[in-house]
């Protein structure tokens, strides 16, 4: 015996539906989603995946599928159903996961979402319910009504130079290399139907073998929309639809496909997050010595970009961090990055540190004359003030700074690049300030220079900065 | 339902409760053997009936039904 | 291994991933891209999925479909792309689903500029999208905290099934510091009564934001409202610094709590008793314990923003007019100097500053 009769992949009853007749669908009659659901539920069944569906609902008439099938129910925003759908096959690519959309969903407000999860290859199934209508809000244009359709938003027709075309998104679609399977259906007469249960079938079989991205759309008609007789209706859809949306298959790589459409992802691991990041167990000493300095060092850097005064920085604040010390870095930020000129500020500090912007320095490496015309002014009494001379051709003028000056770029230049005119710097702030032993600095660029083969260029230039201010030339 | 089909015929059963009347069966019926009813149903639309023989047991009525529980086609 | 040097935006992810994040979906916008360069190498790398979307809409909606299925996820974005958000956001809230966002907030309105502001407090902590919700809004002002404040979010917004938002600037997205990467530990919460995996345990659970019926939707709100409430009463944090004594309380977050915190002891030797009051959640708001100090010993309120007035209502909510409560503020990325917060403290002080705006 041979019974044909609700799905097991529906509800016994639609309980979340609610109203007296628990069992019948909130469709209108003579609607295509109860036909498409049914055709669905079916292959869900056939598949014997239903319980490892996640069906995402859009807004429209569909918004409530999940009221009716007994799988895994998503409810998206308007035409957010690819991304929700994306976001779910990702974090669980065991999961079969169909987007169920209507034709404003996926084709104008979702234009977006349908476009690049088909060209992403989600290994996702997409049934696109296709009516030429806004069913749920009222009978307006669809990006799919036809030339001349009337609509409550289209009263006199839909017209081509006032609305533009209806959309054909297989025929979109079949243009992208990543998707698997793109056919167009119909619901109708008894061989449309077995057309349409063959594409929902093959559509969510593609996806259990890891095929990637296939796409159904779906011919419906929309009776209370259109202002039809349900049978007049299917008769209108399979006539005039189908000229402007032709029924077949626009693209079927399912058979011959490559690549890894199914992504697997690992579980959260704790312990291979915390040794892939290194994380410290909050018992850590510093690696390095512990220093005592004499004032904070709020360092402020400037000069031309491509002198290193970011990485500069960024050196002096790894030092102070390896001593045990508080560091803070920042690069130039606002009014002052134009003109061609970086800088950056550091603070060192024993101290918890404020303000990480640097308005006064008691530290001021300037390597080009702007950076000199301009921070000069706002070194603090007393603080140090570093030029690099081979840049500056200009004398300093009156300050109450310590100033070192040392030809840093020519310097860099006598060890093998003028690129290392900051480290020069470097070993002459050092040893200016006298707080950071040269082992520190050392194993410092030792650790943060990423090209190895600079490394002895980088420690040497170091040296000869720090000499030149040990053997009391800077002054 | 009709309880007078022999056991031996493919029949169909309606759940004229959950039928809206749409009338679609009726138009896909290769044995024209579904009709309207006089009567309205609890939701008042006048269901489908079957004619009580002649269903080839086809199903074509089944996928023309936009409604999951209207219509279940046995075929012996 | 030691701390760790790096910026805020890198700390973020830092933070992420030892909070058990597994996803990040993400659209390219200045200055919060360096979050998504981050997530797209380190992601990957720990099995974990990073994906580039074609937009900030389809960013947060993927986001939406990994956190309904239980798992931890995140989107970081700046202001503008933080508008595109929302409808993303309310949907998720109404859902009650757990994700983190991170807004890098830059200057506005419009497209602004990309230099750092704090113009979004409305936006983060007022909704933001549409209906009655509330994010969880938690401002870091170190890199440190870019990475222990963004575990706090994955963990608040688990624990309330509500998106927790990481709410910084570019200041404290660009600055490096050293951070201590802390150890990751399994995520304690069971999601299985909610959440849809694609699973048998999960196949009746649905995972929504629509409630037709008007009572079922009142009740779902007022299921809402009272879940906040209890977030408000247990999860507000801020830090003080010399308030006890103050005559001037400076209300100061992200950067500008960095600026504050350098001005309270040197105006202090200028004889201006100042004092900051830090919120580190946004949202909930430390009202009760401005409440009190307004109660108190202190004269007055002072809120510094980077915008034209934001926060400065939510103090003069929680002082009720019981002390004048006085606004500062820089905005298109102008940030103040020490120097004029001074000044400003040393004007309302002796200079009986009227309540400006």
């Amino acid at each position: 015996m041979k019974v044909t009769e609700k799905s097991r992949a529906f509800y016994d009853v639609f309980e979340r539906k609610g109203g007296p007749a628990k069992q019948a669908t909130h469709y209108c009659p003579g609607c295509g989603h109860g036909n498409i659901h049914k055709m669905i539920a079916e292959a869900l069944s056939d598949l014997g995946v239903a319980g490892r569906t996640v069906l995402v609902s859009p807004v429209g008439c569909s918004v409530f599928a999940y009221y009716y099938f007994d799988v895994g129910n998503y409810q998206a925003a308007h035409g957010r159903a690819p991304a929700v759908a994306t976001g779910v096959k990702r974090a669980n690519p065991e999961a079969i996961v169909i987007s169920y959309q209507g034709d404003g969903d996926l084709a104008a407000i979702g234009t977006a979402e349908t476009i690049h999860a088909a060209n992403r290859g989600e290994n996702i199934s997409v049934f696109f319910v296709n009516n030429a209508i806004y069913g749920m809000t009222g009978g307006q244009m669809a990006p799919t009504t036809l030339i001349q359709q009337k609509t409550t938003t289209s009263p006199l027709g839909r017209m081509e130079t006032v609305h533009g075309n209806p959309i054909r998104m297989c025929e979109l679609l079949a243009t992208l290399p990543a998707p698997s399977y793109i056919e167009r259906v119909a619901i109708g007469e008894a061989k449309h139907t077995q057309k349409a249960r063959k594409a929902i079938h093959k559509a969510l079989r593609n996806q259990m073998e890891g095929r990637g991205y296939s796409f159904v759309e779906i011919l419906a008609p929309c009776p209370t929309g259109w202002k039809m007789e349900p049978p007049d209706a299917r008769a209108w859809m399979l006539t005039e639809m189908t000229k402007v949306f032709p029924l077949g298959v626009f693209k079927d790589e399912g058979d011959v496909r490559e690549g890894q459409w199914h992504r697997q992802t690992a579980p959260f691991d704790p312990e291979r997050v915390s040794q892939y990041l290194g994380a410290s167990d909050r018992q850590d000493k510093a690696a390095g010595e512990a220093v005592k300095l004499a004032a904070d060092l709020n360092c402020k850097f400037a000069g031309f970009g491509g002198q290193g005064i970011l990485s500069l920085g960024l050196f002096l604040a790894q030092v102070g961090m390896r001593a045990g010390l508080q560091v803070s870095w920042i690069p130039s930020y606002g009014p002052e990055m134009r003109g061609g000129t970086a800088n950056c500020q550091v603070n060192v500090s024993a101290k918890r540190i404020g303000t990480p912007i640097v308005e006064r320095p008691n530290v001021l490496v300037v390597m080009n004359q702007p950076s000199l015309d301009a921070f000069a002014g706002s070194v603090v009494d007393g603080g140090l003030l570093i030029v690099d001379t081979s840049i500056v051709q200009k004398a300093v003028g009156h300050t109450k700074a310590r100033l070192v000056k040392l030809p840093a770029t020519e310097m860099a230049d006598e060890v093998g690049s003028p690129r290392v005119a900051n480290v020069v710097v470097l070993g002459a702030l050092c040893a200016a300030v006298g707080a950071f032993p040269p082992a520190l600095v050392e194993q410092t660029l030792r650790e943060v220079i990423k090209k190895r083969n600079l490394v002895d260029m980088n420690l040497q230039a170091f040296h000869k900065g720090h000499a030149w201010v040990t053997e009391g030339r800077g002054a | 339902m009709d309880k007078t089909i022999p056991a031996c015929e493919p029949y169909i059963e309606i759940n004229v409760e959950l039928c809206k009347g749409c009338k679609l069966c009726i138009s896909i019926c290769p044995k024209d053997v579904i009709s309207i009813s006089e009567k309205l149903n609890a939701s008042s639309y006048h269901p489908a009936q079957y004619a009580g023989q002649g269903c080839t047991g086809c199903a074509l009525c089944f996928y023309a039904c936009p409604e999951p529980s209207a219509i279940r086609v046995v075929k012996p | 291994m030691a701390k760790k040097f790096m910026k805020g935006n890198d700390s973020i992810i830092v933070g992420a991933l030892s909070a058990g994040c597994r996803a990040y979906y993400g659209y390219p916008i200045t200055p919060a891209s360096e979050i998504a360069h981050a997530a797209a190498l380190h992601f990957p790398a720990l099995g974990g999925t990073f994906i580039q979307a074609e937009s900030e809409v389809a960013a947060i909606n993927m986001c939406y479909g990994t956190a309904g299925m239980g798992i931890r996820v995140m989107t970081a974005s700046s202001s503008p792309g933080v508008s595109l958000k929302q409808e993303g956001l309310s949907y998720a809230a109404g859902a009650e689903l757990p994700l983190v966002i991170v807004n890098i907030n830059r200057g506005g309105p419009g497209l602004g500029n990309i230099a750092p502001e704090q113009s979004d407090y409305f936006q983060a902590t007022k909704g933001g999208g549409h209906g009655s919700y509330r994010l969880i809004v938690l401002a870091p002002n170190s890199a440190q905290e870019m990475c222990d404040l963004t575990m706090l979010a994955f963990d608040l917004a688990d624990r309330y099934r509500n998106p927790a938002m990481v709410l910084a600037d570019g200041f404290i997205g660009q600055m490096m510091e050293a951070v201590d990467v802390p150890q990751a530990k399994p995520v304690p919460y069971d999601h299985s009564s909610w959440c849809v995996r694609g699973d048998e345990a999960t196949r009746r659970n649905v995972v929504s934001s629509i409630v037709l019926d008007p009572h079922h939707l009142e009740a779902h709100n007022l299921k809402l409202r009272d879940k906040y409430a209890a977030c408000a009463r247990d999860e507000v944090r801020c830090e003080e610094y010399r308030t006890e004594d103050a005559d001037l309380i400076v209300v100061a977050y992200g950067i500008v709590s960095r600026i504050v915190y350098s001005t309270v002891d040197e105006a202090r030797e200028r004889g201006l008793k100042v004092g900051l009051l830090r919120p580190i959640t946004l949202w909930p708001f430390p009202s009760a314990r401005l409440a009190e100090l307004a109660v108190g010993r202190a004269k007055a309120f002072l809120s510094v923003e980077l915008n034209t007035g934001q926060m400065v209502e939510d103090v003069r909510l929680a002082v009720f007019g019981k002390r004048p409560v006085h606004f500062y503020g820089r905005c298109g990325g102008v940030v103040p100097g020490g120097d004029e917060i001074v000044a400003e403290y040393a004007r309302l002080l002796k200079g009986g500053g009227h309540e400006s705006h």
